[in-house]
Formats: structure tokens, C-alpha cells, sequence
């Protein structure tokens, strides 16, 4: 490992832009003749459009243009679609309801965009779109996805009957009955896995640009995958064909899935470029982004897990609803199904597993992605369930998964996922080690002296990443490939750009991207720039989402650096007479090896783009391009194991010591590793303990609509965490690495849940763990 | 509208504003200084902060016209030229940022917290100063790291300057 290198703790090359206030936002983005927007939004959760009045508002000082759904239609702008197909068991179609970007007869949920203005400024398109006049007929709403299965819940869209999307399963349902008919045990559990907003601190912003001349689009968007919004706006929505539509997703601040949809909001911004003639930018506030983001989570499960008289697993059966909002977002239908039912084994050789999920419309926000997608969902069924069958058989909790664990590989599971490589057991006692687990009876009887309730719990999450390949996802109804694409430009000076397909918001590409580089080239890694986040710059890619960049992304730039490598020795062997196979690269030198000949490697690049002497028959230039589809997922799995105190009289839960060991594979760089690993934790625990949506369930207005409502995780919320790897190589990559992105928000919920009711005594308690809530249990027991 | 003359990072700088309009959008409208970031509009998320006189003030609390007359500091005016400010410095080498929008707020609170604690900072203070900043990226963890750090590094630094 060179200082640069594969493996090093290098600081960001991103980071100096960053800390001096040189990033650069959509909302710093400033275009000659630019213009500001504002959204109209439905205040209601249901209701049919009577009237909109825009005399009014068209009067109001700096008023561009007030634009409607009406026109938009009129304009042949396409509807939003969700692009990955579900079945029902019984064969039939998911019933996807349509969702115009501007609602045009009804609205149905508090937030659903009826028009736009553009106005001079962005405070007088906020003045004129007060003064738009809308009546609705309000209809009745419903919020929970049980509510909306009655009889006589409102019927939100004429295509799905009883708002019933799809009703789908996964596994073998006979097995499943006839090992829980021969079970000595068997553990019900009741759960809620809470609505969260993903609440990326950048708020979502599009800005606009037609250019008459040129008949062409320029959309610079808060986007995860500006390539993907390129495609579904000019495949889908018509705002205009690939070749006129350049999307640039410039520095985002932050995404955590809810930045991989393309909203209403960035195709309403670019039609209205064209239809007012202006470049239109629009930004949320964050208010807006509370109402419209794609909110993440809200499922509600029944689970029962049957075992032997050895305490060995036999068979699981999970049913699930899914509230996915009122419209089907871009990925909302593959998150509950098959990033959701397909992690259902865990770490464990479960035989028979049987799943229903039931995706049901409500007059709610669109529910999608976000950070772990349905695999915080899984580990939190399967850990919650593993904790509490320790407790009912009265066995060791970590006893009783080591019991279960996979132990060979490869590990078909019955839920079609099959597991390539995995120590669980080094992972579970590293944790088991650093957290002392063996001493908490001594902590918890100390902290009874206190009058505190300490408790303990653990979970062991395994995960998928790297989601692939492409002809699979694609047997099972997703819309597009999910490979990746990387470009390796030589200049001729010997300095390296990078194109990459992946998106970089906060993960820190242009480091490890570049260290690779520096790692195979041995040059600084200030020569190799890593370019992303613009259509026109490279050429497709399909973006940055479920902890792909590290193993698919990265993957392909290890095929285009081969093929660079494997040019750059041919040109050398030709300068220094020597056979190809016997040069190495050495230092930022080709070099004969075992001889003192040697060339820098500036020179090799020099003598592609001269081409003066080079082998015959080669072209010139020292430029490669690569397109990796991955052969399988990745699979991240560890084990988190929480240590909390409750003050009963006050219901305060203090995280006292939070561990976390994974196995990411190799890792490229140590120090951005663990950082994710610390955001997601927060991100977990702020789940579990303080992250709680809540719309009233009568008028379906969301009442927890800004942080003074909503309770982010603060610095004061949380310890410093203890983070360590394992390491058990993926053998599907040419990195041998996995996905950290997403591992600490999918494996800390049922940690902390699993501590607090053990510290409790008592599983009866649901996320958010607040104060009040676990006061209330605390007393009742 | 009301005119506002300020000094921004050294330079004195006047403009012509509406009366609603508040520092931060004069900051980053008027001025192009567009570090720093409105993250949540109502005062809680702190991806505003500058400086004014010296002190860390969320710049969407501000009118501009109540900032008239002051010295207002912000990110872009932290570092010393082409020295990074050891905060600044400090949160690239504990990798206290990510996605970098919550950064410039954290960096001007962080500087602010230092100066108010003459006596050290510890774990738990800066945890609890950290109140009204949000990031949702890093956990806290490094950012608490790179704060403890830089303490240390301006308080050698102040009593190197108070020695000479």
C-alpha cells in the first residue's frame, strides 16, 4: 500500500472546496436572465380540483408566468412512472395509478403540485402564489396503509381497487406450513418500522434552461443519478429527447435515496423554461421537502420464526403491508419486495421462508428508497425476533445466533439470494469483545444503584449491495441495468481524468476513485481528477444508490485501468525493446523488470498522443473505456451491539456505548469507511429513538413538517461510536470489496430496540423509542 | 427598501435591499458569497452561520438591514489567504464533513464555541454547543473529533501570540 494507495487513511481532495465555501449547489447556480419559481400546493390530502383562479395572482408584481396542469397535458408531458414492474401472485400486473407532475383534476396528498410561477424573484413568486385562488371539494383521506385496505376507505386512484397495489409473494408457503406443523417454538412478534423523511440537509432544487437556438435543455438537479434522470425525462415524460437534454448534477448535499427519483418539480422547471422563455430555478424549502421527498420505511409486519427443540431455526413467515403514498415513486415497488422479503434469511440457515407483502396506496407522500431500502426493514423483523426467541427459550442471545449462523459458502438461501462469502462469527465476537458483553451484568447492577434501567441488545445484519446483474434485476422487473461505466482518459502529460457513472454526494469519489489510480499507476494523486454528475461529460452511468459505487462503480474503472495498463506496456516494451510481459509498473515508471531499463510514465503518455513511435498498427492516444455489470450482489454483514440506560422517571434513553464491527471486504479507504458507517448509525438510531412521522389520520395533514417538529438527530443524542472491520474478501469483484453505505442504518435499529426492551423487560414498545413512550412503558411494568 | 453598508471579510460593501430580506440572502444573492447555505428556514438546522461582530449568528434570523453597520465574517472569509483556519483544517483531517452543506455553519459555530470556552473544551460541551447545528451525513463523530482538535491547535496558537 503506497501512501496514496489501496488501503490508506488519505484525507479528501473534495474537502478544500467544501471547508472554504467554494462548493458548488444547484442553488448557487447562477444563469444569465435567470428567473425564481413556486409551487402551488394541494393543502388537503384528498380532494377534487373545482376551480383555479389566477387573476389575481397574475396581476402580482414581477409575475412571469403562472403555469397549470392543464397545459402541461396539453404539452404532452408524460406522467410519472415507477420503473420496476411487480406481480401479484396471482399474475397480474402491479395497479400503478397515474401521477401528473402538475395535478390537473385531483389531488391526493398535502404537497401534491397543482401549478408553477415564475416571477422576477424568488420572494414575488412566493407573493403571487398566495394570491392564486383554488376551490376544492375535499374528499376524505386515509393515512394508514391498514385504514386504506377497508371497506369504504377512500378510493384513491380508479386503477387500484381497494388501493390495493399489489399483493405479492416470495418463497415456499407449504414448507414454510409444514415446518412451523413439526416446531417446538415459535416467536410472534407485532411490527412497526416507522415512517421516516430522509431530510438530506440540501434541500432539492432544479434550475431550467431552454435554449431557442439550439432547441436544448440544460437541467442542473439535486440528482443521485443525473444519467437516469436524463433517460426517464426524455423516454418517459417527453420534456425532450436525449441528444437536447443535458442533466448536470453539480455538488449535492446529501441524498440518502431521496435524491434517485425524478420529481415533478425538475420536469415542471424545464418545461417552463421553454414555455416562458427564461431559465426557471426553483428550491425547496424545507417545509417543501418534508411534504414532497420520498419519505422511506412505514411498513407493518406480523412475523413468526419456528424452531426445533435444539433451538435451530426451521421456518419463518413474515406479512407485511407497505404504505408506498399516494403514487408509485420511481423504485417505490422493488424497496418493500425484493430489497425487502429477499434479505429475510439474515445471517441464518433458515429452511423454509415464507413472505406476503401487500404495497397499498394512502394519501400520504410518495414512499421509496431510502438509506438500506428494505433491508432495515428485514433485519429489524429478523433481529427483533432472534433477541426476543432468546428471551422466550431463555438462551444466550448471541448463543442463539451463533447456532443458526451460515457457516459455508456459496449459501443458497430460499429467498432467492445466495450468499458468496461471510465469517459471522468474527464479526459477531469482535463485537462481543469490544463491547464486553460478558461484564454487562456487572453495569447493569451498578447502574440499578443509580436508579437507572440498563439494558443490552444486539443485531446481525447481513445486507445486499452492489445491486446485480443486470439480466437478473431485470427477470425480476426492474426497467433499467444496473452496471456501471467508467472512462480513463490519458493526457498527454501523463495526468488521468476519470469519468465515472457514479454520483458523489458526500461519499467522497474523488479520493477513492483517485486512489485506485495512484495506486496502479504510482502517480500523485493530484494528477488524476475523477469527473461525474454531467450528461454531456460522460457518456452513461447509472448513479449512486444502494452502496453501489464501491463495488460496481469502482469495478469498472479497474477494467478501464486494465485496459490503459495493458496499452501503456505495449507502447513501453515497443520504446524499450523488451516483450510486454516483462514490463512492470513501478514507482510512476514502466520498467523492464529485473533490468535497470525504465521510462516514466509521462513518457508512455507523451508517446500515445505523438505517436511517433509506436508498435505497428496501434492507434494513437491512451484513452479506455468500460462497462461492468457485476456477476452477483455484495454482502456486507456484522454485528452491532447496543448498550443503553432509561431514567424511568423521565423516560430519557442514553446510548452509554454503541459497537459496531462489519465486513465491508477490502477497503480502499479506512477513514471515509468508518465515516459512513458513523452516518449511518445516526441515521439507525435516530430511527429508533427519535425520528417519528406523524400525519394527523383524519385530515392527513403531516404535522411533523420541520425540525422544530420533527427531531433530527443532534450532536447530544449520540456517543462517539466504536467501529471496527472484519474482513472476508467478495470474490465477485476485482477488489474483493463490498458496500459500507448503507450497513449502520440497517443494522442499529433492532440494536437499540433490542437494548431498550431488555431494559425494559418487555418487548411491547414501538419506534421512535421517545421519552415519553418509553416512560409510559417503564411505568406499566 | 432600505439601504445596508457592511463589512464582509474585510471589504465594506453596501446594496439596496427589500425590508424582508434576510442576511443570508444578501449574503448569498447580493454578494455571490454563497458558502454559506440555508438548510431549513426556520432557524434550526445552522447551515447559516457567519459571524457578526464576532459572533456566530444564524444569517437567516438576521434582516441584512439589522446587520447594517456590522463586520460580518464569513466562510469564505475564515482562511488566512492561502492558510486554512486550524478549524477548517482540522475538519479535513478528521474528515468531519461529507457532503460539505452543514460544513461552512459547523466550521463559523465551531470557531465561535472555541472562543467562548477559553478554559478547553470537552466531549459532552461540544456535543451540547452543537445543539442548534445538524448534519446528517457524519454521525457527529468526526466533527466532534475535528472540533476537540482544533481547540487545541488555537489555544497553543493564543498562547504563542499572548507569549510573544
Amino acid at each position: 500500500m503506497g501512501i496514496e494507495g489501496i488501503g490508506a487513511r488519505v484525507v479528501r481532495k473534495e474537502d478544500k472546496r467544501f471547508i472554504t465555501g467554494g462548493g458548488r449547489y444547484v442553488d448557487d447556480m447562477v444563469v444569465p436572465g435567470m428567473k425564481h419559481a413556486a409551487f402551488v400546493r394541494s393543502p388537503y390530502a384528498h380532494a377534487e380540483i373545482d376551480n383555479i383562479d389566477l387573476s389575481k395572482a397574475k396581476a402580482m408584481p414581477g409575475v412571469i408566468g403562472i403555469l397549470t396542469g392543464k397545459e402541461l397535458k396539453a404539452d404532452g408531458i408524460g406522467n410519472l412512472i415507477c420503473g420496476w414492474m411487480i406481480h401479484s401472485k396471482d399474475g397480474t400486473p402491479m395497479k400503478m395509478g397515474a401521477w401528473s407532475p402538475l395535478a390537473v383534476d385531483k389531488v391526493r396528498y398535502v404537497g401534491d403540485a397543482v401549478l408553477i410561477v415564475v416571477a422576477d424573484t424568488k420572494s414575488q413568486a412566493r407573493d403571487a402564489a398566495e394570491a392564486v385562488e383554488i376551490t376544492y371539494k375535499e374528499l376524505d383521506a386515509v393515512t394508514q396503509a391498514a385504514d386504506a385496505l377497508l371497506p369504504g376507505a377512500p378510493q384513491i386512484h380508479a386503477e387500484a381497487e381497494d388501493n390495493l397495489i399489489f399483493d405479492w409473494d416470495l418463497g415456499d408457503a407449504a414448507a414454510t406450513e409444514a415446518a412451523f406443523a413439526r416446531a417446538t417454538n415459535v416467536v410472534s412478534l407485532d411490527i412497526v418500522n416507522n415512517r421516516l423523511v430522509p431530510n438530506a440537509m440540501e434541500p432539492r432544487a432544479a434550475l431550467g434552461q431552454y435554449d431557442k437556438a439550439e432547441d436544448h435543455y440544460t437541467c442542473w438537479t439535486t440528482s443521485q443519478n443525473p444519467h437516469v434522470a436524463r433517460l426517464v425525462m426524455s423516454a418517459f415524460y417527453n420534456v425532450a429527447p436525449e441528444n437536447k437534454l443535458r442533466v448536470i448534477a453539480p455538488d449535492v448535499g446529501g441524498g440518502f435515496g431521496s435524491k434517485i427519483y425524478i420529481y415533478p418539480e425538475e420536469i415542471v422547471c424545464l418545461w417552463a423554461s421553454k414555455k416562458t422563455g427564461v431559465p426557471v430555478k426553483w428550491v425547496a424549502d424545507r417545509t417543501e421537502s418534508f411534504l414532497t421527498d420520498a419519505h422511506g420505511r412505514d411498513h407493518t409486519t406480523t412475523a413468526k420464526m419456528a424452531f426445533d427443540q435444539d433451538h435451530r431455526i426451521l421456518g419463518l413467515k413474515v406479512e407485511t403491508k407497505a404504505n408506498l403514498g399516494a403514487y408509485m415513486s420511481l423504485f417505490s415497488s422493488a424497496t418493500p419486495t425484493y430489497l425487502y422479503a429477499t434479505l429475510l434469511s439474515g445471517q441464518y440457515n433458515i429452511p423454509a421462508i415464507h413472505a406476503n407483502v401487500k404495497a397499498i396506496y394512502t394519501n400520504t407522500a410518495p414512499v421509496d428508497a431510502y438509506r438500506g431500502a428494505g433491508r432495515p426493514e428485514a433485519t429489524f423483523v429478523l433481529e427483533r425476533l432472534m433477541e426476543t426467541a432468546a428471551r422466550q427459550l431463555g438462551v444466550s442471545p448471541p448463543e442463539l445466533r451463533r447456532k443458526n449462523f451460515v457457516t459455508s459458502f456459496p449459501h443458497q438461501t430460499p429467498v432467492i439470494m445466495c450468499y458468496d462469502a461471510g465469517n459471522f462469527a468474527a464479526s459477531l465476537d469482535a463485537a462481543l469483545q469490544e463491547a464486553d458483553y460478558a461484564g454487562f451484568g456487572q453495569r447493569r447492577a451498578e447502574a440499578k444503584t443509580r436508579g437507572r434501567l440498563r439494558g443490552i441488545g444486539m443485531s446481525c445484519y447481513i445486507e445486499a449491495c452492489g445491486i446485480a446483474p443486470s439480466a437478473a434485476v431485470g427477470s425480476l422487473g426492474a426497467g433499467v441495468g444496473l452496471w456501471e461505466s467508467a472512462e480513463v482518459r490519458v493526457n498527454a502529460v501523463g495526468t488521468i481524468e476519470v469519468l465515472t457513472g457514479s454520483h458523489s454526494h458526500g461519499q467522497g469519489h474523488e479520493t477513492t476513485f483517485a486512489q485506485l489510480v495512484s495506486d496502479r499507476f504510482g502517480i500523485p494523486m493530484e494528477q488524476v481528477s475523477i469527473i461525474h454528475g454531467d450528461t454531456d461529460k460522460v457518456q452513461m452511468g447509472m448513479g449512486t444508490y444502494g452502496s453501489r459505487s464501491g463495488a460496481v462503480g469502482m469495478s469498472a474503472i479497474v477494467k478501464a485501468l486494465d485496459k490503459v495498463e495493458a496499452k501503456a506496456k505495449k507502447i513501453a516494451a515497443h520504446m524499450l525493446e523488451a516483450d510486454e510481459s516483462d514490463i512492470v509498473i513501478e514507482d510512476g515508471a514502466l520498467k523492464v523488470a529485473g533490468t535497470d531499463k525504465t521510462i516514466p510514465w509521462f513518457q508512455v503518455a507523451l508517446a500515445a498522443y505523438t505517436a511517433h513511435n509506436l508498435p505497428q498498427g496501434m492507434e494513437p492516444g491512451l484513452k479506455e473505456g468500460a462497462f461492468y455489470d457485476p456477476s452477483n450482489f455484495t454482502f456486507p454483514a456484522g454485528c452491532y451491539i447496543c448498550e443503553v440506560e432509561i431514567d424511568p422517571d423521565t423516560g430519557k434513553t442514553a446510548i452509554v456505548q454503541f459497537v459496531a464491527a462489519d465486513d465491508f471486504g477490502n477497503i480502499i479507504n479506512p477513514m471515509i469507511v468508518e465515516g459512513q458507517v458513523h452516518g449511518g448509525l445516526a441515521q439507525g438510531i435516530g430511527q429508533a429513538l427519535l425520528e417519528g412521522t406523524s400525519y394527523d389520520t383524519a385530515s392527513g395533514q403531516l404535522v411533523t413538517a420541520s425540525y422544530m417538529d420533527y427531531t433530527m438527530p443532534r450532536a447530544d443524542d449520540l456517543p462517539s461510536f466504536l467501529v471496527s472491520t472484519t474482513v472476508t474478501p467478495c470474490p465477485g469483484n476485482p477488489l474483493g470489496i463490498k458496500g459500507c453505505g448503507e450497513a449502520g442504518a440497517i443494522g442499529s435499529p433492532p440494536a437499540v430496540m433490542n437494548a431498550i426492551t431488555d431494559a425494559l423487560g418487555h418487548e411491547n414498545i414501538t419506534m421512535p423509542a421517545t421519552p415519553h413512550k418509553v416512560w409510559a412503558a417503564a411505568m406499566n411494568h | 427598501m432600505s439601504e445596508v453598508s457592511l463589512a464582509v471579510n474585510g471589504r465594506t460593501v453596501t446594496g439596496t435591499v427589500e425590508d424582508r430580506t434576510l442576511l443570508v440572502h444578501f449574503l448569498r444573492e447580493n454578494l455571490g458569497l454563497t458558502g454559506t447555505h440555508v438548510g431549513c428556514d426556520t432557524s434550526q438546522c445552522g447551515a447559516c452561520v457567519v459571524h457578526v461582530d464576532g459572533k456566530a449568528v444564524k444569517s437567516c434570523t438576521m434582516l441584512a438591514v439589522q446587520a447594517s453597520g456590522s463586520t460580518i465574517t464569513t466562510i469564505e472569509g475564515l482562511a488566512d489567504g492561502a492558510d486554512l483556519h486550524p478549524m477548517q483544517a482540522a475538519f479535513r483531517e478528521h474528515h468531519g464533513l461529507q457532503c460539505g452543506f452543514c460544513t461552512p455553519g459547523m466550521i463559523m459555530t465551531a470557531t465561535d464555541m472555541v472562543r467562548r470556552h477559553p478554559e478547553g473544551l470537552d466531549e459532552a460541551t461540544v456535543r451540547a454547543e452543537l445543539e442548534g447545528n445538524i448534519c446528517r451525513c457524519t454521525g457527529y463523530h468526526n466533527i466532534v473529533k475535528a472540533i476537540l482538535a482544533a481547540s487545541q491547535t488555537m489555544q497553543r496558537a493564543d498562547g504563542a501570540a499572548q507569549a510573544a
